[in-house]
This record gives C-alpha cells, sequence and structure tokens, in this order.
C-alpha cells in the first residue's frame, strides 16, 4: 500500500517539476507547481511528518503560489514564452548534462552504502528527540522548536517582519520626482503655490 | 515477496529529491522568465525538504523536521522579497527577461 502512495506521488512530483520547466505559460508553470507542492505533502504525510505536510499545503500551495499568480495576473505577463529560441546557445546542453550529473552524484552518494540497506544512511542521532515514542509528531516538533530553537524561531519573525517592509518599499510606487528645471524656476511658480 | 509488501525506505525518497532537484537546477538554468526561474528556485527549496524529512525519519531524529519548518519560513521571506523586485523590475521594463536585466552592470 505504501509502495503505491509512493509511486502515484512521486509521479505527481516529477510531472509537476517537468510541467514548470517545460510549459511556455507562466500560469501553467504556476499551477503545475501546485501539483508538485501537493505530491511533496503526500510524501510528508506517507514519512508521518503530518505537521509539514499541513504547513507545506498552507504556505505552499495557499500563499507562495497564490503571490505568483497574483504577480503573473498584476503584471500582465501571462503571454506566452517561445522556448525553441535559445539565447545562449550553448546552454541547454550543458544545463541537461549538469542536471544528469547531479542525479547521478547525488545517487552515488546515497547508493555507497549499499549492500546493506541500515547502512544507506550514515549519521550520528542527535539528543533533541526521537519520532519513535508514541506522542505525535508535532509535540515532538514543537518541544524541538521551542527548546532547542527557540532562538532561531524568535529572529525568523524579525526576518519577516523585514521581508514585509522590504516589499512595501519595493512595490510603492515611487514619488513623483519633479524636474530639475521647475525647482530651479523664477520667483513666480513659488508665487502660484499657496494660492491654489 | 508480494509487491504490495515493499516498504519505500528513505533511499527511495533521497534518490526521488535528487532528481527533483536536478530538475530545478536545469529549469532555472534554460528559462529565461524570470517568474519561472524563481518557481524553479522553489522546486529546489522543495527538494531539499524532501531529503531532510527522508533523512529525519532514516535516523530518527526530530531536527531534522524542524530544519524543514525553517526552510519554509525563510523561503516564503525569498519568495516576497524576490517578486517585490521582480515587480519593480517589470514595471520598469514590460517584458524583461533575465537576459535584459542588466541595469545592476557598472
Amino acid at each position: 500500500m505504501e509502495l503505491f502512495v509512493f509511486i502515484a506521488a512521486a509521479a505527481m512530483v516529477l510531472a509537476g517539476a517537468f510541467g514548470v520547466i517545460l510549459r511556455p505559460n507562466p500560469v501553467h508553470a504556476a499551477l503545475s507547481l501546485v501539483l508538485t507542492l501537493f505530491g511533496i505533502a503526500v510524501l510528508f504525510v506517507a514519512q508521518e511528518a503530518h505537521f509539514l505536510a499541513v504547513v507545506q499545503v498552507i504556505v505552499y500551495a495557499g500563499a507562495i503560489v497564490v503571490l505568483f499568480l497574483f504577480v503573473i495576473m498584476l503584471l500582465g505577463v501571462d503571454r506566452t514564452d517561445d522556448l525553441r529560441v535559445e539565447p545562449f546557445r550553448v546552454q541547454r546542453p550543458v544545463a541537461i548534462v549538469m542536471g544528469v550529473a547531479i542525479v547521478g552524484l547525488v545517487s552515488a552518494a546515497v547508493l555507497s552504502g549499499a549492500g546493506d540497506p541500515s547502512q544507506t544512511i550514515t549519521g550520528e542521532q542527535s539528543v533533541g528527540g526521537t519520532l519513535t515514542s508514541s506522542e505525535p509528531n508535532i509535540n515532538t516538533l514543537a518541544r524541538s522548536l521551542f527548546s532547542d530553537y527557540v532562538f532561531a524561531f524568535e529572529v525568523t519573525s524579525i526576518l519577516l517582519v523585514v521581508a514585509v517592509l522590504a516589499t512595501v518599499v519595493l512595490a510603492r510606487r515611487p514619488f513623483k520626482v519633479e524636474p530639475r528645471a521647475e525647482e530651479e524656476s523664477s520667483d513666480e511658480s513659488e508665487h502660484e503655490v499657496p494660492s491654489r | 515477496m508480494m509487491l504490495a509488501d515493499v516498504v519505500p525506505t528513505p533511499t527511495w525518497y533521497l534518490l526521488l529529491a535528487a532528481v527533483l532537484f536536478a530538475v530545478g537546477a536545469v529549469g532555472l538554468l534554460i528559462r529565461r522568465n524570470p517568474l519561472v526561474m524563481f518557481m524553479c528556485i522553489e522546486l529546489m527549496l522543495n527538494a531539499v525538504n524532501l531529503s531532510f524529512v527522508a533523512l529525519s525519519v532514516g535516523l530518527d531524529d526530530i531536527n531534522g523536521q524542524t530544519a524543514v519548518f525553517f526552510v519554509l519560513v525563510v523561503a516564503a521571506a525569498e519568495v516576497v522579497v524576490g517578486l517585490g523586485i521582480i515587480v519593480a523590475i517589470l514595471r520598469r521594463k514590460p517584458g524583461a527577461n533575465a537576459d535584459d536585466i542588466s541595469m545592476l552592470r557598472g
């Protein structure tokens, strides 16, 4: 049963990922991204990370993709890109070679401990908390987050406030800059201003 | 062994994450629309999140999932700032692609 869930979710993830990079229309790419994000959420549920699956759906599919679609429609850039033109000639073959190399190297690194399946993932376990306890996943996660990582958690609140302020400053229409000639104009224009 | 009895191990999730990361990296390099390039960055971030959770389950350790939580927060902030920059650029140069954005060149 878990095998079928994994295969279906992996097919969703990869179909969405290829849709993002191959669809010429940015709106279709954003909707393919939703497919990938939901597939990832299903894989989180399959690995018993229920809280992260919910956050994935709310934050990514609910906020980030909506923000993408909002920007696409605000700017009116939803016209189709012509993917056949290749502005930089050798880039596409080199990029594909690089992608194949990433898959090959990471697979080699992951499978280098093959033979003994328990040795596939190596590393030391920290003392932060184990998943095998009978309590729900969210309790363990919350205890880790609010004890070991509470300072980092507080810093993320500063990060979010700074990000919101930066976006407001960036996206605001700039003030009308008066041309220089008007600032240096004669006294007549200065007297006209209060009379309005 | 019955096919239905095969349980996906964390190794399978790591291999899927590797493929997803590679697809995102290739897309970042071959696309020219800044918004689609941004979506490819999101694909790579999700691949890393998937491998964090797989390693967390494989090592029986909650800290991997805590890292995913922080990656989500930073990704949200990054998308907000990045889309603000893209809006500011595309307002000045409508229809600009990544090759046209050379305003910072000295």
